[in-house]
């Protein structure tokens, strides 16, 4: 396939064949190799082909081989004659992630440490077949599906002041649970407040470098070696359930025939089907932000119990990586509302824009953008270069380099364990094999995808955390 | 996520990509479903305790084959269900439509039983069913 390189940090993929636009495709020298060993830039390209698509198919620096839409992939499609496609938002719909920081020091907790992810243990369900504490009702699951993060505030899982500081507002009020199928419902209703397993996880962290003091203030980073907790969780089975739901449902109605995978199925823009897709979609959405607004609570009740204290134990930000949604942007001089798919990608608006909750507004949002198990994780700045060039989205991992299976012959879960106790980094799983599968070294290096956000200038270092101890799911 | 002689596993970077193998397509049906199984529990560790008797139809085969293997993450999702054997897969072909039964096996999901990982969800991602004089082979991604 031909590539071109335009920058350091850009390549381009000419228009060939039934391409529409070019795709772009952001990388360095070094993880270029990763992208040329799987189907990434087959499938930007095919992306590329899909009807109404604006300016470029683009896939982002932690990119890898998905279904359909590559993982790290950016779309946009016109309002009018575009199409909107679930396979392009991924199953695991508003999988996100968010930080919240802590008054603590790595030194008041770390004799603590072990007794605080125990009780983390205890407080938030995790893992396959794990029930949450209670099964709802299918009332209170059809109130959280229209109403998100403030129906668990209401409930007295956290404060209003936490809504401020999540996009969205963690709560899509345009949501309609009616869209949601009973197999979806079915499936949610156990799983509320549930982390679920795979790459998810609940992080204690510290703060291991500041790259900008004031920005990082206005966060809520005060110092190197300051406590933060990340959660990083979806909309489980009900969110994969709708995607499921609706990728059957449009292939029965626009077919499949003509495209070179079944899962870039879609719908125009302006079909029933795609309006009814969106109802479900935001319903799936604040699902997942009641997820994580819930193992919040449990968090600060976890650190209440251990270190006494939770006060001060606030929400940075609460980032959605797989969603499409409605923005506005600049296309060719104009002014333009699109739908922008982002398929394990960030969104990093920059400063002024209205998405942004008013503490941000002025300075741009905070992006989240976690490692993996025993590597770092970054909290970045939207910029206004993401706005021109990548229709304001950066990364959101650091993303697989290496198979499961392989993982599984290559490492063994208790040897992970110890490799990271030996860098004070104590892990928990429901898993062994889970831990091997999930080990550092089947990712990039992240601090490298971080790297080419930075300096293509598509989100900016704010702050690096490491972890100090691992809840995986 | 080991391979045996009724299915094999297939790199993929990140999700799971397995061949499964049948002397006829029911047979490769249930190993299908015992791919995607043992991503999420080993199987010979699940009792045969609870009973399920499951109807599907598909309007191709693919379809047929996504539809089941969702019923299986769904009766999970939504029942605790841990799926130790499948018995009595039947196929039929009528008008246009393909049905399914079959008998499932298995227990409710307890703190004693040791999972591994999750499967989100089927995908059609390189989606393959394949007939030949040797028998049936299926190809399948989940998503992890």
């Amino acid at each position: 396939m031909e590539l071109k390189k335009i920058s350091s940090y850009v390549w381009e993929i000419p228009k060939s064949g039934n391409m529409l636009v070019p795709g772009k495709v952001f990388t360095s020298e070094k993880l270029l190799e990763n992208l040329k060993g799987d189907k990434t830039l087959e499938q930007v390209r095919n992306v590329a082909c899909l009807k109404g698509i604006i300016q470029n198919s683009i896939v982002m620096p932690d990119g890898h081989q998905g279904y359909g839409f590559p993982i790290g992939g950016v779309a946009a499609f016109d309002l009018n004659d575009g199409i909107v496609s679930p396979g392009g938002v991924g199953y695991d719909i508003n999988c996100g992630v968010r930080v919240i920081t802590s008054p603590f020091t790595e030194k008041q907790i770390d004799s603590k440490k072990k007794e605080l992810l125990n009780e983390l243990f205890r407080q938030v369900p995790a893992g396959v077949g794990k029930a949450s504490v209670t099964k709802l009702s299918k009332d209170v699951l059809l109130e959280i599906l229209q109403k998100g993060a403030a129906w668990a505030v209401k409930e007295g899982y956290g404060t209003k002041a936490d809504l401020q500081r999540m996009e969205e507002y963690g709560s899509v009020s345009k949501a309609d649970p009616h869209a949601v199928s009973q197999k979806a419902i079915s499936r949610g209703q156990p799983q509320v407040g549930t982390l679920g397993s795979g790459n998810h996880f609940l992080e204690i962290q510290k703060v291991d470098k500041i790259y900008d003091e004031n920005i990082a203030k206005l966060f809520g980073f005060h110092n190197e070696g300051q406590i933060a907790v990340m959660i990083h969780s979806g909309s489980r089975g009900l969110g994969h359930q709708v995607a499921s739901d609706f990728i059957k449902s449009m292939d029965d109605k626009y077919g499949h025939e003509h495209l070179p995978d079944r899962e870039l199925i879609s719908a125009p823009m302006q079909s029933e089907l795609s309006q009814e897709y969106f109802k479900a979609m935001w319903s799936a959405m604040n699902f997942a932000f009641t997820n994580r607004q819930m193992m919040t609570h449990w968090t600060r009740e976890s650190f209440k119990k251990i270190l006494g204290s939770n006060d001060d134990m606030n929400i940075v930000y609460d980032v959605c990586h797989n969603i499409a949604k409605i923005e506005e942007h600049v296309i060719d001089g104009e002014k333009r509302k699109v739908c922008v798919h982002r398929k394990g990608a960030t969104r990093s608006f920059g400063p002024g824009r209205e998405e942004i909750p008013e503490v941000y507004r002025n300075i741009g949002q905070p992006v989240i953008i976690p490692g993996s198990m025993g590597t770092a994780s970054y909290v970045l700045l939207g910029t206004k270069k993401a706005e021109e060039i990548s229709f304001g989205s950066t990364a959101h991992g650091a993303g697989r380099v290496m198979s499961r299976s392989r993982a599984l012959q290559t490492f063994r879960g208790e040897s992970v364990v110890k490799d990271l106790e030996s860098k004070n980094i104590l892990v928990k799983g429901t898993s062994w094999k889970g831990i091997a599968e999930e080990t550092y070294q089947v990712y990039k290096d992240v601090d490298e995808v971080i790297n080419v956000s930075h300096n293509a200038g598509i989100g900016k270092m704010i702050v690096r955390l490491v972890p100090i101890a691992v809840m995986k799911g | 996520m080991q391979s045996t002689d009724r299915y094999k596993f297939i790199d993929h970077t990140a999700d799971a990509k397995y061949q499964a193998y049948g002397k006829n397509l029911e047979e490769a049906f249930v190993n299908a479903a015992m791919a995607m199984n043992a991503i999420i529990i080993d199987e010979e560790k699940v009792k045969s305790k609870i009973f399920k008797t499951i109807h599907v139809t598909g309007k191709d085969l693919k379809n047929l084959l996504y539809n089941f293997l969702e019923d299986i993450l769904v009766i999970l999702d939504a029942e605790m269900f841990l799926l130790a054997k499948i018995k009595n897969l039947k196929i039929e072909h009528i008008d246009k439509m393909y049905m399914l039964t079959a008998l499932l096996e298995g227990d409710v999901a307890t703190e004693d039983y040791q999972t591994n990982e999750h499967v989100k969800a089927v995908t059609y991602n390189d989606m393959e069913i394949k007939e030949d004089k040797k028998g049936v082979s299926i190809t399948v991604v989940v998503d992890l």
